[in-house]
């Protein structure tokens, strides 16, 4: 059985994907845990998760070139220079 | 453990982690999980750290240092159980052996906590936090070997062999006490033997040492790494 290791750095931060062990239940995963992602100070704590017990989600459409629902948006360069050169033309 | 003085309960404690973490570690890169190997090599670390600090509570009082008590005394000086000097590369064994030597050390290190003296009872309590993971480790190990049948009768083999060495490991009160504990977790009896006790050696902790101090003897007295 295959354990997803999340780990805490400092309190307040989040939990951050670490790595994984196999152990056949959670005793013998936080002692595994344990000796491995925390026994040199560098966790405050960890998120120890069966592999299976987590819902994946993936694949994602995006066909018709829908950026301005993004943060970050279209990129404007190249139509800013198009923009420009169309002026200059006139 | 009144008649023994505070340097040989020192050394005693220390002979026997120092020895266990040098078996725990032979572990290193063959154990049969990966998790295991992480798990028992970082066990036989903490032992080996725990050695350290007492042979330097010791060297304190015999004027010596840490290494000096851990590598230049002969094998017949070493004060350790011939529990932990055993070569058992076999994990049931291995297991086995780790319980008990941790059952057994629970019970001592309640003793050294309660000292009177205030160095012995700190270092105890500071080893103890650490031993509480290494029978976390253990125990759970005992109750997934008691869960099956097949791992049951690999772990009475296992302790059939090893119960004479374990007795050795504890004497008077304390003895009883750890009868007391392990006849209290296993579902099948002990066997009546007589135990193999300190102060008596295996050939396996010649070998050993011959391995331990290899380097050591190898350089002129005094070096400084």
């Amino acid at each position: 059985m295959i354990w997803e290791v999340f780990r805490q750095e400092r309190k307040g931060q989040p939990f951050q994907h670490a790595g994984s062990v196999e152990a056949p239940d959670f005793r013998f995963a936080e002692i595994y845990g344990r000796e491995q992602y925390g026994r040199r100070g560098e966790s405050e704590a960890l998120w120890l998760v069966p592999r299976e017990h987590l819902s994946v989600v993936e694949g994602w459409a995006d066909e018709f070139d829908l950026k301005y629902r993004r943060v970050d948006g279209y990129s404007i360069k190249a139509r800013l220079k198009e923009a420009r050169e169309r002026a200059e033309s006139r | 453990m009144n008649a023994r003085s505070r340097v040989e309960v020192l050394l005693e404690l220390a002979d026997d982690e120092l020895i266990l973490g040098w078996r725990d570690s032979e572990w290193t890169g063959i154990a049969p999980l990966l998790e295991e190997d992480v798990a028992f090599s970082s066990i036989a670390q903490n032992e080996i750290g725990h050695a350290r600090a007492l042979y330097e509570l010791a060297a304190r009082e015999l004027g010596s240092d840490a290494d000096a008590l851990a590598f230049d005394r002969a094998p017949d000086e070493y004060r350790c159980a011939p529990l932990v000097e055993l070569r058992r590369l076999e994990w049931a064994r291995t297991i086995a052996r780790h319980w008990l030597y941790e059952t057994a050390d629970e019970i001592r290190l309640a003793v050294l906590k309660a000292s009177d003296d205030p160095e012995v009872a700190g270092l105890a309590a500071k080893i103890d936090r650490e031993e509480a993971y290494h029978r976390m480790h253990a125990e759970m190990w005992i109750d997934r070997l008691l869960a099956t049948e097949e791992g049951t009768t690999r772990l009475r083999e296992a302790i059939d062999e090893l119960w004479p060495y374990a007795l050795g490991v504890l004497d008077g009160e304390l003895r009883l006490q750890l009868v007391e504990r392990v006849r209290g977790r296993l579902p099948f009896d002990l066997p009546e033997v007589e135990p193999v006790t300190r102060g008596q050696h295996t050939e396996e902790l010649r070998e050993l040492w011959d391995e331990m101090t290899e380097v050591r003897r190898s350089a002129p007295t005094g070096a400084q790494w």
